[in-house]
């Protein structure tokens, strides 16, 4: 701090200074006069750039919006509303509908969150409450690693390694429990593949965890200390405290972070396109096989040919997936603002 | 206090409530705690068990001729020279293309347009970039090149993953700069020193180390990326450095040789895996420690 404040004072002499200089130099003449004018064409020159940068920014997003709809339009004004309402996927007969995608993508997307949040939430309390501080780097990097690790290893491990251990310790005992139970046996029953819905649900809640759980710990520990101190001091534990201080100090920014790992969740592909099982059908079974929209377009557009109806339909599932993710992340923006902000 | 209300009055039955809601609350305490280990345990076990696989499928079919032989037809002994060397050209273009545009992009917000309405829209809009399905750009690009070029190439695949770069180095440069103290930037400017010098050679000098964070997590970040290279730059079983022509990349191999029914194809798509998760990973930990030892200067 004091070094802070000695800081500004310098600053101040050194204005004070310069101005000085400022002053001294406009009777000089013509050589600093045209030091300064290439100085500000300089400047102008370098605002324009990094202008023009941001632009590009702006420019790409309006480009992707713009780029998938004209791709998709010719779906969109061959099915009309049929293409949100219809369930159909038919290469051969050239019907196609978004109904089962978009489906799954919201399914899987959901059960993602619902297995991952409260993992988060545990590894959250645990690193900002209960690890000693010497830990609490190491395992904060190691389950933010988990974010790193590609989406493609994700599916080869899923499809080769999680799907069996699904298909074998998983699925058969959760049958066996809900076998007589009405509405369960529906909701866990079917052939145990090993892939499908629940298998996807649950490599993305795997991938997810990191981002809702390292958006936790960082608005978790902003939370001001003397807040914190004043619930320990009338007798709260440690699960009080978090309940009672810190989830309500910080619950729009928890929703944020949510939002963030649902956002990424919807457009994940490569490891949901190994473990979905593309089948173009609606289960009331979690354990069945089915798509998403990101798994359709990786996996069908190789047998889409350029200016073919089957492309385009693939242009407008882009183009919806586009719209919801937009929504889910401009939500999760603003409620991470304040935070951003500080 | 304790002496206007003696122990003795208070009736016995709330003391035996109070003790025992002392009880449940500590219970819930603990059950929350326990909780919390368990859940780090979960996201710690399935980051091992990714390893622990990869490592063991990795190395059981890993060779030296991966580096040396080119990918080949199932039976006949091939390698991944090729795919990695695909990878490296279109991730080292795609960052040496995307890197200086989000640098920029981050100087604009955090140097020209901190409050601005127009620096708002641009840091939502990059924020949404960071975010948006990689798949959804690699369909804008086969949109805005791949059709128009005529067919699939690797500098569709570069442009992609310059794209993807943007936002991540954005973030990380805006971050780092706004940290840098207010009195440097008058202290430059105080010397009559131009903006843009003050920006070149003080609050770049002052953010190196963070900004070189962004770039290098940027790298992590493209040198898995798949998705979007389906449709850009496709992926070519030969030897191919042409940019102008499909070129292979780790990534997409591992992706057809892990969706083949071939024995030696899928042995080898592990290999593959292990090779770039452990660039991927190792490249995050650099980049960590680079970002780490900045708050010590202070």
């Amino acid at each position: 701090m004091g070094m802070r404040r000695g800081g500004v004072g310098v600053g101040i002499v050194m204005q004070q200074a310069a101005s000085a200089a400022v002053l001294g130099s406009q009777g000089a003449g013509g050589r600093a006069r045209r030091a300064r004018k290439s100085t500000r064409l300089g400047d102008q020159i370098f605002e324009a750039i990094v202008t023009g940068a941001g632009l590009l920014v702006l420019s790409l997003l309006g480009g992707i919006i713009v780029l998938l709809f004209i791709g998709g339009w010719p779906a969109f004004r061959e099915f009309g509303f049929d293409f949100f309402a219809s369930t159909e996927w038919d290469s051969v007969r050239e019907k196609f509908g978004a109904v089962i995608s978009v489906y799954g993508t919201l399914v899987t997307s959901i059960m993602a969150i619902v297995f991952a949040v409260p993992v988060a939430f545990g590894v959250a309390y645990f690193l900002t409450e209960l690890a000693p501080e010497w830990l609490k780097r190491p395992i904060g990097i190691a389950i933010e690693l988990l974010a790193a690790v590609p989406s493609i290893i994700y599916g080869m491990w899923g499809l080769f390694v999680l799907a069996p251990v699904i298909a074998t310790y998983v699925q058969p005992p959760i049958q066996d429990l809900t076998m007589d139970i009405p509405i369960l046996q529906d909701l866990f029953g079917g052939p145990a593949f090993g892939i499908g819905i629940f298998t996807a649900a649950l490599i993305l809640a795997i991938m997810i965890l990191p981002f809702i759980a390292a958006t936790m710990r960082d608005v978790f520990m902003q939370v001001p200390a003397i807040y914190k101190e004043s619930a320990y001091g009338l007798g709260a534990t440690k699960w009080e405290v978090v309940r009672n201080v810190v989830i309500p100090y910080t619950s729009s920014s928890v929703v944020g972070g949510i939002m963030l790992g649902l956002g990424r969740a919807l457009g994940e592909t490569m490891a949901v396109t190994f473990v979905i099982g593309n089948a173009n059908a609606i289960s009331p079974s979690v354990f069945a096989t089915g798509n998403t929209i990101a798994s359709v377009i990786a996996l069908e557009f190789p047998e889409a040919l350029q200016g073919s109806l089957k492309l385009s339909s693939l242009l407008a599932l882009g183009f919806i997936l586009f719209v919801i993710s937009f929504i889910v992340l401009a939500a999760s923006r603003f409620m991470l603002r304040p935070r951003l902000a500080k | 206090m304790a002496d206007a209300v003696p122990t003795a009055t208070v009736p016995r039955p709330m003391r035996q409530a109070n003790s025992a809601l002392g009880r449940r609350r500590k219970r819930i305490d603990r059950v929350v705690s326990v909780f919390a280990y368990v859940s780090t345990a979960i996201g710690l076990f399935f980051l091992a068990w990714l390893l622990v696989t990869l490592f063991g499928r990795g190395f059981a079919a890993f060779n030296l001729s991966v580096f040396t032989l080119s990918t080949a037809p199932p039976g006949s002994n091939g390698g991944l020279l090729n795919a990695m060397v695909g990878t490296l050209i279109q991730t080292a273009l795609g960052t040496a293309i995307g890197a200086p545009i989000g640098l920029l992009v981050g100087t604009y917000l955090a140097e020209y347009a901190r409050n601005t309405w127009l620096g708002n829209v641009v840091r939502f809009v990059s924020d949404i970039l960071l975010s948006a399905p990689s798949i959804l750009i690699g369909l804008f690009v086969y949109q805005l090149i791949v059709i128009n070029t005529g067919g699939f190439s690797g500098w569709a695949g570069v442009a992609a993953l310059a794209i993807i770069v943007i936002p991540v180095v954005v973030r990380t440069t805006e971050d780092m700069l706004r940290l840098i103290p207010d009195t440097l930037r008058e202290a430059a400017i105080g010397l009559g020193s131009p903006k843009w010098v003050m920006i070149r050679f003080v609050c770049y000098r002052a953010a190196m180390q963070g900004i070189i964070t962004g770039v290098l997590l940027a790298i992590a970040r493209i040198a898995g990326e798949t998705a979007p290279l389906l449709f850009t730059s496709l992926g070519n079983l030969n030897w191919s450095t042409n940019l102008n022509e499909a070129m292979p990349s780790l990534p997409i191999t591992i992706y057809q040789y892990a969706a083949s029914p071939y024995d030696d194809w899928i042995a080898l798509a592990w290999v593959g895996a292990l090779i770039i998760t452990i660039a991927v990973l190792a490249l995050n930990i650099l980049a960590r420690y680079v970002i780490r030892t900045e708050p010590s200067k202070k």
